[in-house]
């Protein structure tokens, strides 16, 4: 199937199970919106909801979550700001919700060019209180659909918002995508902190208040906990001729598929150089990185941003190798042919021609 | 071999539809392909395009900052896509429409009179792009007219055979007349 | 013989309520709790509580219950409701909540028609943070942001959220009630029955606005509380059925 992005995302979240699903109108994930209106009409347990604004939708989300549907939304930027609240409660009463960020320039309201100004607030919680929400960072078509249906797999599993995060550009762009079997959301194994009403057994509450401060802390120290197994069962990178390499470039999404362009390039030219794509952005594949810095001295970071990723990198390598960067924020698309021109004069520029 | 295409015209002349029945075709031939649209605030002011990427790997970036080959269908898509064009590439203009002549001599010209090929065989315009495609397909072969009928049959499935014969009398007639040199 | 004529409902759990004495929603609590047993719905309610002074709610109430964020009920309890469409859905807020930061929420719930019930616990203040002016204040009325009373060009008029309420297609039924008597106390319970059986019955939106008496942050006793409801409060916010368009059909 040669589909586009936003549909990609929509249709495979309908066959992972999702039966919930409530948004607002904005600019670039329209598509993402109309497709999950048309699609879910013909499911017959399935909702769909125009929400009156972006606060709203994430809210009907976390009382679908309350009930145990696999629930969705999904928004852009300035949208995703005002879904914080939502989200931090999400995470505070361990529910789990799928929420799709496709990202465009900020801040403000910016632009609708692809951007990757969103991975602070993606990846570190952005809303208010102790807290993370799983990211993933599908590159290509094909990866959209596979990491929605692990998206809900992983908010089951976890009872945890799971964010994806694209940009314009990859909701926008067709390519050839095997789509999931769907699944029967009724076979998936019972939850067990679901309201439904409290029909033979003792009733049951969802929240987010403790008042008793040493409980409050053992909360806090239990979604820790959470997130320490994410880190040890989740991480997800792709190595891109890494084997041989000088220099690495990190970079996700969108910014990936360019760096990796511009690799093939300066490897035509006889440059070592490799690519580490971050798929899951929390957690962040940091073993891999400290793995390369045996190895490699130089990783230069690339983001549709001015340096957010990069914050990670340099903690993930605690001062092991040196870290550059180069960043096009605002909505600029950077070509192949930049990058390569980026990389092959720091190649020089370090004389990493002569390493090894 | 990565080519890029970019397809540029007025909205509702059914460019990206034509970029679509292109990398359909593509795809089924088993190659790697993306297909990017342009979007949102783009789209306002009544111009249409769409970037097709094919190759035999991988394809990294779908975007085409100097695209191999531009199919036009009106005057503004020529100013906007001609200078951006690769070394050697390749144009196919709808000579109907556009009247500019292009200022590069390191590039090959193919014209299609679409609408009035349109205009004479079916009396109305609504297939310019499929006689553009023909164009385009005859001019590159970088895929079988086949595959672009197969795609044809694939995407309008259901609909009445008379359109399906006008599509399929449309391409074959770009293709054929499709005529060298600016 | 004896005769018991007056039990603690088995819906509330045994726990002493936090709310400060003479407060109307230690009275709502019991009302709701004899209404879902007399009902006999308590194997299919969801309750949504506020953020304010009920946030508590589901420590009292022996049903199903999700908290959500400040304002938000609506929106939550839509969640609930869209996807259990034959459990019994309310929500539960205040006047801060539900009239100020969740209006639009409300609003747009009410338009839909969502079929959920809401229980607005009017009491012309913020309780939980220390009584301040809420958008249903008086004009005139202390608050610990309108030291000289409200004052209407700085900060407007009382909203009459439940008016507003009525004019959206997807509202059926909308009462405003007080909880200051005993005889006040049963219509309460009255209309909050009928409100469930509305529902139950899949007929839209409905609401019943209580006046309800916030003893420490207006500053009086109980009684005094009861009697300001009653002398002064239903000017601005009369007592009476708003709206009801579902007439017989629900008894
Ligand atoms: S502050 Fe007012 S509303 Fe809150 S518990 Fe006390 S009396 Fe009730």
């Amino acid at each position: 199937m040669l589909m586009r992005g936003s549909h990609v995302i929509a249709e495979s979240a309908i066959r992972a199970g999702c039966r919930f699903y409530a948004g607002y109108p904005i600019t670039p994930q329209n598509e993402l919106t109309e497709y999950m209106a048309g699609a879910m009409a013909k499911v017959s347990d399935a909702t769909f909801i125009q929400a009156e604004s972006e606060i709203a939708a994430i809210n009907m989300v976390l009382g679908a979550a309350m009930t145990g549907a696999r629930a969705m939304t999904s928004s852009s930027s300035p949208g995703l700001s005002l879904k914080q609240e939502g989200i931090s409660f999400l995470a505070a009463s361990e529910l789990p919700a799928v929420i799709i960020n496709t990202m465009r320039g900020g801040p403000g309201l910016g632009n609708i060019a692809p951007a990757q100004g969103d991975y602070f607030q993606a990846t570190k919680g952005g809303g208010h209180g102790d807290y993370h929400s799983i990211v993933l960072a599908p590159a290509s078509g094909q990866e959209q659909a596979d990491l929605t249906v692990k998206a809900f797999e992983c908010a089951d599993r976890y009872r945890s918002p799971v964010i994806i995060l694209i940009d314009g550009m990859m909701g926008q762009m067709m390519e050839p995508v095997i789509l999931p079997e769907p699944i029967d959301p009724r076979s998936l194994p019972p939850k067990s902190y679901i309201l439904n009403g409290a029909s033979q057994r003792p009733s049951r509450f969802i929240k987010s208040l403790i008042l008793d401060t040493r409980d409050m802390e053992e909360h806090n120290w239990k979604l820790q906990r959470k997130y320490e197994s994410i880190t040890r069962d989740l991480i997800l990178h792709e190595s891109y001729l890494t084997n041989d390499a000088n220099l690495v470039v990190i970079a996700y999404g969108t910014a990936a598929r360019i760096a990796k362009g511009a690799i093939k390039r300066v490897r035509e030219m006889g440059l070592k150089v490799g690519l580490l794509r971050p798929i899951s952005l929390y957690p962040f594949p940091k073993g891999a990185i400290v793995e390369l810095s045996r190895i490699v001295k130089h990783f230069l970071v690339f983001e549709m941003s001015t340096g957010q990723m990069v914050e990670d990198v340099k903690l993930s390598l605690e001062g092991r190798s040196k870290v550059h960067f180069y960043g096009r924020p605002g909505g600029i698309i950077s070509t192949p042919d930049e990058i390569s021109k980026v990389i092959s004069s720091l190649y020089y520029r370090q004389n990493l021609e002569e390493e090894q | 071999m990565l080519k890029k295409t970019v397809f540029a015209g007025f909205g509702g002349q059914g460019v990206l539809m034509m970029g679509y029945l292109y990398a359909v075709a593509a795809m089924r031939e088993g190659k790697e392909v993306t297909y990017l649209p342009s979007y949102g605030a783009e789209m306002r002011g009544g111009t249409a395009n769409c970037t097709i990427a094919v190759s035999d790997e991988e394809i990294f970036s779908p975007v085409a900052s100097s695209p191999d080959h531009a199919v036009i269908l009106n005057n503004p898509s020529l100013i906007k896509f001609e200078s951006a064009l690769t070394r050697g590439g390749l144009i196919v203009l709808n000579s109907s429409l556009v009247d500019r002549k292009t200022s590069r001599d390191d590039i090959t010209v193919y014209r299609v009179p679409a609408n009035e090929l349109a205009k004479k065989h079916f009396n109305d315009d609504r297939s310019v792009n499929i006689i553009m495609l023909g164009g385009f397909i005859a001019a590159t072969k970088m895929t079988s007219i086949e595959s672009i009928v197969k795609a044809l049959h694939e995407i309008f499935k259901g609909k009445k055979s008379d359109i399906m014969a006008i599509n399929e009398k449309s391409l074959t007639l770009g293709a054929e007349l499709v005529i060298k040199g600016a | 013989m004896e005769k018991k004529v007056f039990e603690r409902p088995k819906l509330l759990k045994k726990a002493v309520f936090h709310y400060c004495p003479g407060c109307g929603h230690s009275i709502l609590h019991r009302l709701i709790a004899e209404i879902i047993e007399e009902l006999d719905i308590a194997h299919k309610v969801v309750g949504v509580p506020p953020a304010g002074c009920a946030v508590l709610a589901y420590d009292y109430l022996d049903i199903d219950m999700g908290e959500s964020p400040h304002g938000r009920c609506a929106a939550v309890a839509t969640g609930i409701k869209r996807s259990l469409p034959d459990r019994v859905v309310f929500t539960y807020q205040g006047d801060g909540d539900i009239a100020a930061i969740g209006t639009a929420e409300t609003i747009h719930a009410a338009n839909r028609g969502e079929n959920i019930t809401t229980i607005f616990v009017n009491n012309g203040c913020y309780g939980m943070t220390g009584g301040q002016m809420a958008p249903t204040t008086l004009i005139g009325q202390n608050s610990s942001t309108t030291p000289g009373g409200r004052d209407y060009a700085r900060d407007g008029a009382p909203i009459d959220l439940s008016e507003m309420l009525a004019l959206t297609k997807g509202s059926v039924y909308i009462e405003r009630t007080t909880v200051n008597s005993p005889a006040n106390i049963r219509k309460t319970k009255r209309a909050i029955t009928r409100a469930f059986k509305i529902q139950m019955a899949g007929l839209g939106f409905s609401l019943v606005e209580v006046l309800s008496p916030c003893p420490t942050n207006w500053k009086m006793n109980t009684v005094d509380s009861c009697k300001w409801i009653e002398e002064t409060i239903t000017k601005t916010y009369p007592l009476k059925v708003i709206k009801d368009t579902v007439g017989d059909k629900i008894q």
